[in-house]
């Protein structure tokens, strides 16, 4: 394994922008997620650590080496795309055979049986490593492909979304899973995702992509805790966090536009009244829908909570956030 | 508008049992909640509703008159699909139009119509431009005022937002709801996601293997689930089972785990056997001292809280706490249980055992 950084890497196709100006360090043996919407260049920075892409400026590290002129091969890195696609003549075992069996690896074939059975024991396929891949329900396929990449001793892991095809149940396990394999193998893995569960679960650190940059990198929590701007604080937290034009609850904070309140975040019982718009009961909590002098605001209650549409409630921020005009964060 | 009552339908495709006798009452006005995995019939049942499938026996009644066979036009149901079918080559206000004007409606009537069904879906501004070059929120508005313009007794939705990401399902999920609330119209809806049941339902009916296990408010089949099947449906972790050997007496108040007394409500039947000792993570509680402990395996950061990961002696168990609390993985904890909220389950039936809990909810089926 081997730590990687990029230096103001840029990529461009035509008039639109991959990322712009990116330069992070991805330290050896770290799980490092890259979190954005669709089109903020999650894929296009994995593409072309991956080499599948040329950058237009800016340099790329592996294990100290300068690969701007390496092929994908040549880097040693390997990748697990969203789309499992498995060799579907044959088995499991051939499946997960086959990155060793390439010609510049030369694996011995005891090394490779070896190798095969221990990636199997960790993703728990070793009793479907005689199927054929077309046997396999979607959860096991997306194991294979993941295991595929595992059988490899790379530099580093690059992950496309890996668990999004898959259904709910079968996702929360695989998330516990992966951070699993990333600590019993002390990989560094590379994780590309719009899900902002499997960021703050699985990552030591989460890089948050806006329209092509790297807006903020930091772990999890500090990221949770400290947005450094409006932009990340809106990508992490379900609910979303309440934004309100920072007088709402009278006198603005000096220089503040705007307020940034976590649902959790709300004291109920003092401050400004709002009016019950909608509650939702989620079992192990309550969400409260409330309109505040024409701002929606949502807020979490006891999951038994007794309010219904209509009634009244008073709220006051607890340790809001607050943002300048350009979303910025001030304090 | 309307309400529907399923009695004891059935559904055989050929030697395969599709839905077996299922009742249950929609009431008028409600947002009504089909959930369940794929293949458990939800979809089968929504269909024989809309009369796309013919029951093959039972008997279906919408506002008291019994539909199962007519044929889909003479129910006054509007059906939107997962893949929502807009006609390609026709523009936003013709696609709105096309349900009208092929019911022989008067023009003049059907411009007012298109109009006012326009502005409650907030999307008068683009009745000129064709669906082609629509987004993808856009064209699911379209697709839903197309079911709306007839003013049907009743709607049919089969996973209407399954087809859209995370984000944006979350905003027309809203949306929806909101739309619901205005119009007030029954609603039969169909998902496998329990949020978005949870989230969305006045009721929900959670269906397996074409059974349903359990119909009631989301909240009542979170607390007092019926079988472990809903237990372990309903919640994201969902509910942790600790199986146990011990037998129970009616009346009983506590049960043994692992040679730990923990107390449970009052018991309503007796049972012994393989038992389960169900708890939600919400409810699990970590300390330093306790007697009945565990080792932890896994922490996962959630902002405000995180889900704790521990091997237990009855099993693994996942915990819902605060975040500050911090969690080494191999550390020893002690665990303690909500004792009010706990449901004990047949390990072989996988039904809930009756309890003051949920005796209400189970009696009702």
């Amino acid at each position: 394994m081997a730590e990687v950084v990029l230096k103001n890497l840029s990529k461009s196709y035509g008039q639109d922008v991959g990322i712009a100006d990116v330069s992070m360090t991805i330290p050896d043996g770290a799980f490092v997620v890259l979190l954005g919407p669709t089109g903020a260049g999650k894929t296009t920075t994995l593409r072309l650590i991956s080499g599948l892409e040329k950058a237009d400026g800016g340099e790329i590290w592996i294990g100290g080496r300068n690969v701007g002129g390496e092929t994908p091969a040549q880097r040693d890195v390997a990748m697990v795309f969203q789309q499992y696609s498995l060799y579907p003549h044959l088995t499991v075992r051939d499946n997960l055979a086959f990155p060793l069996k390439s010609p510049i690896l030369r694996t011995p074939a005891d090394e490779i049986a070896r190798k095969v059975a221990e990636v199997a024991g960790i993703l728990q396929i070793a009793h479907k490593l005689d199927n054929k891949a077309t046997e396999l329900s979607g959860g096991e396929m997306q194991r294979v492909s993941i295991g595929r990449a595992l059988v490899r001793d790379p530099s580093i892991y690059l992950m496309d979304e890996p668990l999004s095809s898959l259904d709910a149940k079968l996702r929360t396990d695989l998330r516990v899973e992966l951070k699993r394999i990333h600590a019993s193998l002390g990989a560094t893995l590379l994780y590309v995702t719009h899900d902002q569960i499997e960021a703050m679960t699985m990552a030591t650190q989460v890089g948050v992509l806006n329209e092509g940059r790297l807006v903020q990198y930091g772990t999890p929590r500090d990221i949770y805790e400290n947005p450094n701007s409006l932009y990340v604080a809106s990508r992490l937290g379900l609910p979303r966090i309440n934004i309100v034009p920072a007088d709402l609850f009278g006198g603005a904070p000096a220089g503040a536009t705007h307020l940034g309140m976590r649902p959790e975040h709300i004291q109920q019982g003092e401050g400004q009244e709002a009016e019950v718009q909608r509650v939702e009961h989620l079992g192990d909590q309550a969400r409260l829908h409330l309109i505040l002098n024409g701002h929606a605001i949502t807020t979490i209650a006891d999951p038994h909570t007794t309010y219904t549409p209509g009634a009244h409630i008073r709220i006051a921020p607890k340790n809001p956030l607050c943002f300048d005009a350009q979303g910025a964060r001030i304090f | 508008m309307a309400q529907i009552v399923i009695k004891s339908i059935r559904k055989d495709f050929g030697s395969f049992n599709a839905v077996k006798e299922s009742s249950f009452t929609i009431e008028d006005g409600e947002f009504f909640m089909l959930l369940g995995p794929s293949g458990c019939g939800k979809t089968t049942t929504l269909r024989m509703i809309a009369g796309l499938e013919l029951p093959t026996s039972g008997e279906i009644y919408l506002d008291g008159e019994e539909i199962s066979q007519l044929p889909p036009s003479k129910r006054d149901i509007a059906f939107v699909f997962q893949m929502f079918a807009l006609y390609p080559h026709l523009n936003v206000r013709r696609n709105l139009s096309y349900p009208l004007v092929s019911q022989g409606m008067a023009r003049r009537d059907v411009k007012a119509k298109v109009e006012e069904v326009a502005q409650i879906l907030g999307i008068t501004g683009i009745l000129n431009r064709p669906v082609g070059g629509l987004s993808g929120g856009d064209r699911q508005r379209v697709a839903l005022g197309r079911a709306i313009v007839r003013e049907p007794k009743a709607f049919m939705m089969d996973e209407p937002l399954g087809a859209l990401d995370a984000e944006f399902r979350e905003h027309m999920s809203e949306e929806l709801r909101a739309l619901h609330d205005r119009m007030g119209a029954t609603t039969v809806y169909v998902t496998h996601d329990q949020l978005e049941a949870m989230q969305m339902g006045d009721k929900i009916v959670v269906m397996n293997n074409a059974v349903v296990e359990q119909f009631g408010t989301p909240q009542q089949i979170y607390d007092k689930p019926a079988t472990m099947f809903v237990a372990d449906f309903i919640g994201s972790p969902s509910m942790n089972f600790l199986r146990f050997d011990g037998s129970l007496a009616d009346g009983a108040e506590s049960v043994s785990l692992n040679g730990q007394t923990m107390h449970v409500p009052r018991q309503m039947q007796g049972a012994s056997g393989k038992l389960v000792f169900g708890v939600r993570p919400e409810h699990v509680t970590l300390s330093d001292s306790g007697d009945y402990r565990g080792e932890v395996l896994a922490s996962e950061y959630l902002g405000t809280t995180q889900i704790i990961t521990l091997d237990t002696p009855n099993g693994e168990l996942k915990a819902r706490i605060d975040s500050t609390r911090v969690a080494t993985v191999g550390e020893q904890v002690g665990l303690s249980f909500n004792p009010r909220t706990v449901t004990l389950f047949d390990a072989g039936s996988g039904q809930a055992l009756r309890s003051e809990l949920n005796d209400e909810v189970l009696a009702h089926g």
